[in-house]
């Protein structure tokens, strides 16, 4: 007989929770320092309820969806340009690989000293972690479009925006979505050191929770509120990215 | 009279004088094309064929006005080739067919760009060209899901749905298996004989281009030019393994040989 495959992973995962559980109940190890998952899914619920959890993820979603919005509109045309046009390959695209290697977070406090503790700092540096590496796909994809079908489309009458529209975005379409999963990964990480670096006084979000419960010495709020990233992280790719790219790929034939 | 001179013989799709193409190879420049002068006739069938590297593929791509001429002059008609135009299509070894787009659509590309025509009479041309290709049951399908027989069956209706003046075929038979082949050649017969299109083919397959080919024009590499032109006066449709098809094959191929071996000595 073969057994199901999710069970011997359940099995697992119920063992190991189960013996956190008991280490830290039979008083091994303080449960201020490590609470137990009992305590963290009693936190959970409890400012579900509140309504304190949903109003911080609203917030960080905000901000996200905002920044990242900003990020792709700027980085899109910017990395067209960049592949179009060799100076600006030389020039912005080379800035572009040296800031994409910089994290974010580094430019907080030039974004304070420009915004203020305001929604203006955050945005930026998420838009910061968007946006170089949405130019930098969008370069590479545009440049390693099959020159046939460039051939083939110029033979056939199409050129200038044209050409761009109807062949050049379609073929880099793949490489581009890939570049903007990446964008949001950065994007979503630069937007966590943020929130959790400053207490921004437009809006309380996970970051500033998670804070909080360092400053509050509740370790089963920060361990809620890493859970909590972690199942937006894969929320998105789940119901938004995921979705788009296995459609992208299917119907070209890349997948089955 | 000097007039009378200056206009070709019989009607000329495309005039070819001096033509001359050189690239910057890694070891200095290489002559691709030297001085080819050549009349393609309103209607007919060219074959183009001769070793790799003999430049057959470059003089294809300065037709379509992809490349340009380093001497000398190409003409469609009266007016000089600069850019790439609706009125030179072009089919590659590839099907080159978008994968975003289903074999309608891919069809429907060249059409779009024509402004004069209605959007009726475009699906009424694609449709008419798929039709004539045999795949009038596959409008909805995406290029992944075809043969590659029939990819290059697609490719070949979408170059012929804008009604260009010149059809240019580079190698597009090269990539297929044999059966396929020969089932092309005949639709390919079939369309130029119904239509009279002008085409142009580049191959290196001689009895691919004895066997399409009104006249036949061999190269001969390094630099590339013209080396022999054969008339083919073969009933069409012709057939692959027909015996005066293979005689001439042969004719070219011993014409190639000879000057391959003269030039080895």
């Amino acid at each position: 007989m073969k057994l199901p495959r999710f069970v011997i992973p359940t099995f697992i995962a119920i063992l190991l929770l189960g013996g956190w559980e008991w280490y830290v109940r039979s008083g091994r190890v303080s449960a201020v320092l490590v609470p137990a998952p009992t305590h963290v899914v009693e936190w959970f619920w409890d400012s579900l309820l509140s309504g304190e959890l949903l109003a911080a993820t609203w917030v960080t979603m905000r901000r996200l969806i905002i920044g990242f919005a900003i990020g792709a509109a700027l980085g899109v045309p910017l990395g067209a340009l960049c592949a179009r046009v060799r100076w600006v390959r030389d020039t912005l695209g080379v800035l572009a690989l040296g800031l994409q290697t910089l994290p974010s977070v580094c430019w907080v406090p030039l974004a304070l000293l420009w915004f203020g503790i305001r929604e203006e700092a955050v945005l930026f540096v998420v838009v910061m972690g968007t946006l170089w590496a949405v130019v930098l796909a969008v370069q590479e994809s545009v440049l390693n479009v099959p020159p046939l079908y460039l051939r083939a489309a110029q033979t056939m009458g199409s050129n200038g925006w044209h050409l761009w529209s109807r062949v050049i975005f379609p073929a880099a379409l793949p490489g581009v979505l890939s570049g903007m999963k990446q964008g949001w990964a950065f994007a979503w990480r630069s937007l966590m050191a943020a929130e959790i670096f400053v207490a921004i006084v437009t809006g309380f979000g996970l970051g500033s929770l998670l804070n909080a419960g360092r400053e509050l010495h509740r370790m089963d709020q920060v361990m809620g509120v890493m859970a909590v990233v972690m199942l937006v992280g894969l929320l998105a790719d789940l119901v938004f990215f995921s979705p788009i790219e296995r459609w992208l790929r299917r119907s070209r034939g890349l997948e089955r | 009279m000097s007039s009378l001179l200056d206009k070709p013989a019989a009607a000329a799709a495309l005039t070819l004088r001096n033509v001359t193409k050189r690239f910057d190879g890694a070891s200095g420049r290489v002559t691709a094309l030297a001085d080819i002068s050549l009349d393609v006739r309103e209607g007919e069938f060219l074959a183009i064929v001769g070793p790799s590297g003999c430049g057959k593929s470059t003089l294809l791509s300065l037709l379509a006005g992809l490349e340009h001429t380093d001497e000398g002059e190409i003409k469609l008609g009266q007016d000089p080739v600069v850019s790439p135009g609706r009125d030179r299509l072009v089919m590659f070894q590839q099907d080159a067919l978008f994968p975003w787009l289903d074999v309608l659509e891919n069809v429907l590309f060249g059409l779009r760009l024509k402004p004069d025509l209605t959007e009726a009479e475009r699906l009424e041309s694609a449709r008419y060209y798929l039709n004539l290709v045999g795949l009038g049951n596959k409008e909805k399908a995406r290029p992944h899901e075809l043969s590659g027989g029939m990819r290059q069956r697609v490719a070949l209706a979408r170059s012929l749905a804008p009604n260009p003046r010149v059809l240019l075929m580079d190698e597009p038979f090269s990539a297929l298996d044999a059966l396929t082949r020969e089932q092309l050649y005949g639709d390919i017969q079939e369309i130029f004989t119904k239509r009279k299109k002008t085409i142009v083919l580049v191959t290196h397959n001689i009895r691919e281009a004895v066997c399409l080919g009104d006249r036949v024009v061999l190269f001969s590499p390094n630099p590339g030019r013209v080396q022999q032109v054969f008339d083919v006066n073969l009933p069409r449709p012709r057939r692959m393994n027909d015996p005066a098809l293979a005689n001439l094959a042969a004719e070219v191929t011993a014409a190639l040989s000879s000057h391959l071996t003269a030039d080895q000595r």
